[in-house]
């Protein structure tokens, strides 16, 4: 199979699977079984195009001329490679939680949430792998249009309420900014493929360059900038699997994914950097990161704390790319990773508790964890992943981060990262303490964990959050070519 | 003489002839077949002259032998083709599927009569866009307009006459106003042959006749092609007439006025008068951005769902004509790409709605609320559609909303004002289709009926052709934007 077709397989997989899972809607089991089987091979299949870009090779894939010299065309970077096979792994653990989830809350509908769910994930290929600006803008709304159904799942009306917020901003800013964004740099380029190194130098200078990466950072809104991020939030509404994959890991990511690569191989790097007028990104990054951590302080909700924490993570990445050294931009890439693995366990936990026991606050924790040992575990090692303490896979990220804002002398980066640090465990840690030292209020009915597959899932996920901690090197490696090729 | 030369004669004759054959068969199911049939032939030319269009250049064709100008041409270059390939084609599907959704709208026996109307204003409105004789657009015009009211009218909703009499009145105003500057030129000129036209208007030499001439052709095509504030005729003739009645109209009609508008302008009036690109860009760019801005505002609060699609039609005439007003290859090429995405993505909901009246009673949001259960297929058809007139990336209507933005950028200044007019809309839009989209899906019902009652099979078959034709345009946009790129190259090859 030569890596071309294996990136037209890693697209169609899902929508084959959606169509399986569509039709085997009537037997609950043999559907499961598609998702699995699915989601399994899609995983294979991605991860089988890793020693060809570990090799150095930049497999293209050119499906259709649109117009005007435009085209629907893949290719693989290190950047999507990284991105394409964490989304794809963790819908093999996020299949086997939702499978738990779902049953254990007698969800309706379940065939439709696993059709769009596959969708999704199609989506989420693409804009991976996409080859320039306009394929992934198409692949960018499909995403946002498929999710949808998924965040308005219940379908009872304070569910429609906050789905149309969702589909307002992210439909909203991409066509009232991202598109813009994207003419422009066309009208101004003649191109739109991305370019190690970018395309936008010498073609425009001055302030125009601020602004139009304002309209990138601003119309991409799943990267969920402040003030661009009341849909995340709302989006919460949605049963957890979908919190969990798309709105830690999928989708949001999908955002800083973009804007990353837009800082990458449309701007370019040193371009950037010299320019004064797109400095303005990390004073926007270090107020979201901040702000986030401050308003997550504030919530009584748990999955509603975690969006924000999430808010605020995102904008690390943002951050790290907009320090603009080679180690940040490494940092940027790792934290992507780091933050999935911890997040999603602690989605993941978030459901489990809900699953179990009915709880979705935070002052109803209390005891917990002699109640749901496991999942309260893998909890406690996603909250010290946010937190970025040893040994978790958020260190790891936090560390290349901060070299990269010292290779630089960047030190509004540095406060920032430091002050959000302490934030982080001024939410984090009172939850833990709660839930291992605190007595359960009386009253409460007893309950023991959550359905295996739920459990087994959330275990797999903290694994991976300390695996990732001494396992980091071919992720390094992979993303030091992005660097290289910058530099 | 071959048969391939006699098509563009035989584009205009097979529908024209048809229908006093329609008026004869009576029976209600023979006359839909052989109306259908005739449409379905045009289409088919339409088809092979579009692909003679394409490799061998604009036909040419002398009716009854007769030399320019002497005679009458049909003179049929790619914005003609294209215009063919819509007015056909919207006529095509709609009788073939729509003949479930007719019956309820009125009883049989009067149906060959409405048929032969039909034919009629196919007829006429292909003849305009294939006719190179400034006299003849009148006439087409004429048979086309009066056939119209004869179908808007035809329905058993009695609004429906007050709305075709409104619409008599102002389309007999613009049709009047046509001819009186169609009159002035000749006056002056000697000649009706557009391409004489070209010609001889360079040897007049008192200019003033000539301008208001071309006053009165801009503002009567205006009100033909309801471009704002002449639109008023629009939204109730849309609402009233049977439903597949507005979906045929909606995809067409309006765009047909405008292809005249464009033609007569690029060809007789820009090259020659001095300063009137200024003129035409001056009056018809504030109105088409007051048009997008109008139409787009009430279209978000209107709750009968015909009524907030034909505000949308206002809307997107207007962007057709911001396109047009630029007056670049950019700009016309966006603009004649608009009248045919448009077509598709407005045609589809139309024919939604006609899908969704054969089941439900009322037509406001809240009748319609939580069909989607009911009906799946015609409520994701038109989910799509919707997207299409959104412009969401891999339909229609992203590829023409691209083409319309690119050709803004170029503008400097003016084109800021554009883009940001036409950004406001297109969000406006993202929030009238969603009102629909989210009541059909997510609304509660009126009665508590649940059963699956999808709309007849024609008429969802209809609909998804119509449906995946937007995603195939979007992903596949080859066929228009090379015709429209044609068009564009040939309206500005006139210029000076």
């Amino acid at each position: 199979m030569n890596p071309t077709d294996t990136i037209a397989i890693a697209m169609l997989l899902p929508l084959i699977g959606a169509v399986g899972i569509a039709l085997c809607g009537r037997w609950p089991n043999v559907r499961e079984v598609v998702t699995l089987v699915t989601a399994t091979s899609l995983a294979v299949v991605v991860w089988s195009l890793t020693p060809h870009i570990m090799a150095g090779e930049r497999p293209e894939l050119v499906v259709a001329p649109l117009f005007d010299g435009l085209s629907l065309a893949f290719t693989v970077e290190p950047l999507g490679m990284l991105f394409a096979a964490l989304a794809s792994t963790l819908w093999i653990v996020n299949s086997v939680y939702s499978i738990g989830y779902m049953r254990g809350n007698n969800e309706k509908n379940q065939t439709r949430f696993y059709v769009c769910f596959a969708i999704a994930i199609s989506a989420v290929m693409g804009i991976a792998f996409a080859g320039n600006l306009l394929t992934l803008f198409l692949c960018y709304e499909v995403l946002t249009l498929s999710t949808f159904p998924l965040v308005a799942h219940k379908g009872d009306a304070a569910t429609v309420r906050s789905a149309r917020i969702y589909l307002g901003i992210l439909l909203g800013t991409s066509i009232a900014l991202f598109l813009p964004a994207i003419i422009w740099t066309y009208m101004a380029t003649g191109t739109l493929t991305f370019e190690p190194g970018g395309i936008i130098s010498g073609k425009l200078a001055g302030p125009a360059v601020g602004l139009l990466l304002g309209l990138y950072v601003f119309g991409i809104g799943k990267a969920a900038m402040m003030p661009v991020h009341r849909w995340l939030p709302a989006a919460m509404v949605a049963p957890t699997p979908v919190s969990a994959l798309l709105h830690a890991v999928a989708v949001v990511k999908a955002g800083v994914f973009t804007l990353t690569k837009v800082i990458i191989y449309v701007f370019g790097v040193d371009f950037l950097f010299a320019q004064p007028s797109a400095e303005w990104l990390l004073y926007a990054a270090a107020f979201t990161i901040l702000a986030a951590s401050v308003v997550a302080l504030r919530q009584q909700n748990l999955k509603r704390m975690l969006a924000y924490s999430t808010i605020g993570q995102l904008s690390y990445v943002i951050l790290a790319a907009a320090i603009l050294t080679p180690l940040s931009e490494i940092g940027a890439a790792v934290h992507i990773v780091a933050h999935a693995f911890g997040k999603i366990t602690l989605f993941f936990a978030a459901g489990a508790i809900y699953t179990a026991s009915k709880k979705t606050e935070l002052n109803q924790l209390r005891g917990i964890g002699a109640r749901m040992p496991w999942t309260m575990a893998a909890f406690t090692i996603g909250a010290l992943s946010m937190i970025g303490v040893p040994p978790t896979g958020g260190f790891v990220s936090k560390w290349f981060i901060l070299a990269g804002a010292f290779q630089s002398n960047n030190y509004v980066a540095i406060f920032t990262i430091i002050v959000s640090t302490i934030l982080n465990a001024a939410y984090f840690l009172p939850i833990i303490f709660m839930a291992w030292f605190s007595k359960e209020a009386p009253g409460g009915k007893a309950h023991g964990e959550a359905p295996w597959p739920a459990v087994l899932a959330l275990c797999v996920t903290a694994v991976l959050t300390l695996a990732f901690f001494f396992f980091n090197q071919p992720v390094l490696d992979l993303e030091s070519q992005l660097v290289g090729r910058v530099k | 003489m071959s048969l391939a030369q006699q098509l563009p004669a035989l584009q205009i004759v097979v529908p024209l002839l048809t229908a006093p054959l329609v008026v004869l068969l009576r029976g209600p199911g023979l006359s839909w077949a052989a109306a259908s049939a005739a449409s379905v032939m045009a289409f088919v030319i339409a088809i092979a002259i579009t692909s003679m269009v394409l490799t061998g250049g604009a036909l040419s064709y002398e009716m009854g032998g007769w030399p320019a100008p002497f005679g009458i041409t049909l003179e049929i270059d790619a914005l003609s083709a294209l215009m063919l390939l819509l007015v056909t084609g919207a006529s095509a599907v709609t009788l073939l599927c729509g003949r479930a959704s007719l019956a309820q709208n009125m009883d049989a026996g009067r149906q060959h009569l409405f048929f032969a109307a039909w034919l009629i204003v196919l007829a006429g409105l292909a003849g305009i866009a294939a006719t190179g004789d400034a006299f003849n657009v009148f006439v087409f015009m004429e048979i086309s307009s009066l056939a119209s009211y004869v179908l808007i009218a035809a329905g058993s909703d009695r609004r429906a006459l007050t709305a075709t009499f409104k619409y008599l009145i102002m389309g007999t105003i613009g049709a009047t106003f046509y001819l009186i500057g169609v009159g002035l030129v000749y006056m002056m000129t000697g000649t009706l042959n557009f391409a004489d036209m070209e010609l001889r208007i360079a040897d007049v030499t008192d200019q003033r006749p000539i301008l208001v001439a071309a006053g009165f052709i801009t503002v009567g095509l205006a009100l033909k092609a309801a471009v704002f504030p002449l639109h008023i005729w629009l939204p109730n003739a849309y609402t009233y007439a049977p439903h597949m009645v507005t979906a045929f109209l909606a995809a067409c009609s309006t765009k047909v006025a405008i292809y005249v508008l464009l033609r007569f302008d690029f060809l007789v009036f820009q090259g020659n008068l001095e300063a009137h690109a200024i003129q035409f860009a001056i009056f018809l760019a504030p109105l088409a951005l007051l048009g997008i801005l109008v139409g787009s505002a009430v279209a978000m609060v209107e709750a009968n769902i015909k009524r907030l699609l034909a505000f949308s039609s206002v809307a997107q005439i207007g962007y057709i004509l911001l396109g047009a007003s630029f007056a670049s290859a950019a700009g016309l090429t966006a603009s004649v790409a608009l009248m045919f995405n448009h077509a598709l993505a407005k045609g589809a909901l139309f024919l939604a709605v006609a899908a969704i009246a054969t089941r439900i009673a009322g037509l406001r949001l809240d009748d319609i609320a939580g069909i989607g259960r009911r009906m799946p297929w015609t409520c994701a058809a038109l989910a799509l559609a919707g997207a299409s007139l959104v412009g969401i990336p891999g339909t229609a209507g992203f590829v023409s909303k691209w083409l319309l933005l690119q050709a803004a950028f170029e503008q400097g200044t003016f084109g800021i004002v554009a883009i940001v007019v036409v950004v406001m809309s297109s969000l406006a839009a993202v929030v009238y289709i969603w009102r629909i989209v989210e009541c059909v899906y997510f609304g509660t019902p009126k009665n508590e009926d649940t059963t699956f009652a999808e709309a007849p099979l024609p008429l969802v078959a209809g609909l998804w052709l119509v449906a995946l034709a937007n995603v195939y345009f979007g992903l596949v946009p080859a066929l228009p934007v090379t015709l429209a790129e044609t068009a564009a190259a040939d309206l500005l090859s006139h210029l000076p």
